[in-house]
């Protein structure tokens, strides 16, 4: 197998994977940088972030702000200390953006323009429009250009991480054109592979989001943390997932069940604010795992409008007007327009809560390093934890910016450290069991299960028991199903044998990381017999700080379920305390 | 649901076991509201997993999903089945090679986006503490709609210029180029014009604006390309006739 020499290889070039090659590239010009994408960088899914990013910029504003309205939002199962590196960096790295010429919105002063968001007591979001990760991804692919380090290994899809005495020395790829399989000798590895949504049928997650980087880091034994914890988003078209972003209730939309009322207001989080006047951490402005599960409250109650895809509420942004809409929020007047057929500045638009995002991911500290030596990760596909049971809308974009900068520094300090290259004859090893796999499931014959079968019936368990409102029965089931689903996804058969951009291969690889996802966020989600964020249990409906004030850890375990243990939560200043989204937020 | 039978012609073309490509047609049962993309993505998943085609945000806006359909470029997750009564012929994006059924092979693209140096050179370097650089809405006006390319590539699919001279940078990474020319942060113009303005830059386009037309985001290739002629012609005069404007 050929092999390529690197310092530093990087799993996937979304934010978070360009902003770690860029931070390498600069700190050091002699490193040997591999950018490994199964898709072209500027096709990653950061693109399709809209809201914007959160960092501390306006004088009425501090960090302590940032650092309450996060580790609260966050049901307090976020690491404090890490919060305090993120909202610390936050403002510098957004900085460091429009240095690079991202088009941030501006004030008329030509200061950086900040718009509410969900959760936050202050405005702290700097946006593009509504278009801000894909001006994130953008402004970092092209800025990335300008560094001849930086190599790009576009549509490889790694399938292993090669590892070699207890340390990460690479990883293993398959390049999508050739077919042909190749060996990247890494002396460190940093995976920024993003979410999984695409375990769930209904997902405001692009076809790319898998879990690659998750299932590569939890095979090689690093746990994946927190991953009961996934959030809605509750405002996604009804018809195809498509986000509209949070912002339109920052810039003042406003929800009704189909009475016309604004039923936030019934849920503990009112008293009902004026019309086109948002209040901070108020109403429409509370955080996503409470508006989403308001959603399905009144969903029972018969509250909500029957559409032909399922019930929803309604997303009101008319009184806005025309030119707000078009100036701050276009791609979703375009979008509701395109695929609803409804405009936002005539009429209400139908939409409910859709699966987002991922709190969980591959155990990392907060230098992005994983327990396993070498191997590091940042963005979505990790967990540092930032988010802890529930992610503040804006936080994401900061969080990939600042931990893929943090994971090329951590990365540095271990190439420093002296760690000693991996033998030659282990690398061969590695790679040639890699290649026997691919090949296995290749020929494979006779095994009578489909990709497209199988995935059907993974996201159809996913949805009925891992969504907003969970039980142990049907935690349960989906454990059992799952479980199954493994055992089957051995007698996978590849229609198609060829070598050249074969997506049915492709898939059938993309799979199996769903698969040991799914199997990780339903084992830890049964094992966790509380309520706390986005996990809610109709059978343990209180949080528990004293059996649950932890993050949980699935552990690989090859053939069998994975392993549930438990890690205390760093706790540095803020006690566990009330969530208070009732109007007494804001002041 | 209105329901709806869907006539696909789709190229087809593996290197492996084609001499030449060739159209297969599908029969799909869809619903109305459907995209192109759906249709495909059914068709995967029910009657051929060997079909191959890129895609990933069905938001338009990773620019996975050009393709060639009924002739012209288009993004097939933001093309209806509405509009297309008949059979919908859908072919790789025109002037790319083809590397396998609808996918085309963009090292060329990618290559001349890399060189028109798409990224901001500083006019005054600032340090990060020293904040942001101002900019008023007057002055992100002036750029904004050009930083929108999703670099779909639909525009050099329907350039008659790039199909007859490979060379020919093309609309997007012009724009691109003009983008930062047109920030007020940006000094890098000098730097690019070695591209932009030379033979196989922004001479070469002919004004049809195809790219325009088919833009999915409105960013208006050919307008960024006549305003960069008008400035490599400024430039031009400058130099030749009026040398001691020359710094």
């Amino acid at each position: 197998m050929e092999s390529v020499q690197a310092d530093v290889a990087i799993v996937g070039a979304g934010g978070a994977g360009l902003r770690a090659a860029i931070a390498l590239a600069q700190a050091d010009p002699g490193l040997r940088i591999a950018l490994i994408s199964k898709v072209y960088p500027m096709r990653s899914h950061t693109c399709a972030a809209e809201g914007g990013a959160a960092g501390v910029i306006k004088p009425d504003d501090s960090l302590e702000h940032h650092f309450n309205d996060t580790v609260g939002g966050g049901d307090w199962l976020c690491d404090q200390d890490a919060v305090d590196y993120l909202v610390q960096e936050a403002p510098k790295e957004l900085i460091q953006l429009e240095h690079w010429g991202c088009p941030w919105s501006r004030e008329p002063n030509g200061s950086v323009a900040v718009r509410p968001f969900g959760g936050m007591k202050k405005q702290r979001t700097w946006f593009a429009a509504d278009k801000s990760g894909f001006h994130i991804l953008h402004t970092l692919f092209q800025t990335s250009l300008q560094f001849p380090s930086i190599q790009r290994f576009d549509e490889f899809y790694v399938t292993e991480l090669l590892v070699d005495e207890g340390r990460c020395a690479g990883v293993v790829a398959i390049e999508m054109r050739s077919g042909q399989m190749r060996a990247f000798h890494a002396r460190a590895v940093i995976i920024a592979g993003g979410g999984a949504g695409r375990m769930f049928p209904f997902t405001t997650n692009g076809a790319i989001k898998t879990g690659d980087g998750m299932a590569l880091a939890y095979r090689a034994g690093v746990p994946l943390k927190d991953m009961e914890f996934v959030q809605y988003h509750p405002t996604g078209l009804p018809s195809t997932g498509t986000l509209l972003t949070e912002a339109c209730r920052g810039e003042g939309g406003v929800l009704l069940n189909k009475n016309g009322r604004r039923f936030l207001q019934d849920y503990g989080m009112g008293p009902e604010t004026p019309l086109g006047k948002p209040v901070f951490k108020t109403m429409e402005l509370g955080p996503r795992d409470r508006v989403s599960q308001a959603f399905w409250q009144e969903q029972k109650k018969g509250n909500m409008l029957p559409t032909q895809w399922g019930d929803a509420m309604l997303l009101d942004m008319r009184h806005l007007g025309e030119k707000t809409i078009n100036e701050r929020l276009p791609l979703v007047r375009d979008m509701s327009i395109s695929y609803m057929g409804v405009d936002p500045v005539t009429d209400p638009v139908p939409v409910r809560p859709v699966v987002h995002y991922m709190m969980g991911g591959i155990d990392t500290d907060m230098r992005a390093a994983t327990r396993l030596p070498g191997l590091h990760a940042a963005g979505e596909c990790a967990c540092v934890s930032i988010n802890g049971a529930n992610r503040l809308g804006s936080n994401s974009l900061t969080e990939l910016l600042v931990f893929g900068r943090r994971a090329a520094l951590s990365a540095i300090e271990y190439l420093q450290s002296g760690a000693r290259p991996a033998g030659a004859a282990a690398l061969a090893a590695g790679a040639a069991a890699a290649q026997g796999r691919i090949r296995e499931l290749m020929q494979r014959s006779g095994g009578g299960e489909t990709v497209a079968g199988l995935r059907k019936e993974m996201m159809q368990t996913m949805e009925q028991n891992a969504g907003i409102y969970r039980t142990s029965e049907g935690l349960a089931e989906a454990c059992a199903k799952l479980s199954e689903l493994r055992r089957r996804y051995r007698k996978v058969e590849l229609h198609d044998k060829t070598n050249v951009y074969n997506t049915d291969l492709l898939q059938a690889l993309e799979l199996g990381s769903m698969l040991d996802c799914a199997e990780a966020v339903t084992q830890s989600a049964l094992a966790r017999k509380e309520s706390r964020g986005a996990h809610q249990r109709l059978d343990f409906t209180a949080r528990d700080d004293v059996s649950f004030l932890r993050h949980s850890l699935a552990v690989y375990s090859q053939g069998d379920p994975p392993r549930v243990e438990y890690r205390d939560v760093v706790i540095t200043r803020s006690k566990p305390g009330v969530r208070d989204y009732s109007g007494g937020g804001g002041k | 649901m209105a329901e709806r039978k869907v006539e696909l012609e789709v190229l087809r073309y593996n290197p492996e076991t084609d001499s030449e490509p060739h159209f297969q047609r599908y029969s799909v049962s869809c619903p109305e509201e459907w995209v192109v993309l759906d249709a495909l993505n059914h068709v995967k998943e029910t009657l051929d997993p060997t079909l191959s085609y890129r895609w990933s945000c069905h938001m338009a806006v990773c620019g996975s999903c050009g393709m060639m359909i009924d002739n012209e470029p288009k993004l097939a997750c933001k093309t209806f089945l509405r509009d297309y009564p008949g059979v919908i012929r859908v072919e790789p994006l025109r002037h790319f090679p083809i590397q396998r059924d609808l996918v085309t092979v963009p090292d060329d693209f990618i290559a001349k986006l890399a060189r028109v140096k798409p990224y901001l050179i500083p006019k005054e370097p600032r340090p990060l503490e020293a904040g942001e650089y101002r900019q008023t809405p007057a002055e992100l006006k002036r750029y904004k709609q050009f930083t929108l390319c999703i670099n779909c590539m639909l525009c050099y699919a329907a350039c008659p210029e790039y199909g007859l001279i490979p060379d020919y940078i093309g609309p997007a990474a012009l724009s691109l180029a003009h983008r930062y020319n047109q920030d007020s942060r940006d000094g890098g113009r000098g730097e690019r014009q070695e591209e932009v303005a030379s033979k196989a830059g922004v001479w070469e386009c002919s004004f049809v604006g195809a790219c325009s037309e088919v833009c999915p985001e409105h960013v208006d290739p050919a307008a960024a390309i006549q305003q960069a002629k008008i400035q490599s012609t400024v430039d031009w005069y400058k130099e030749h006739l009026m040398p001691w404007l020359k710094k």
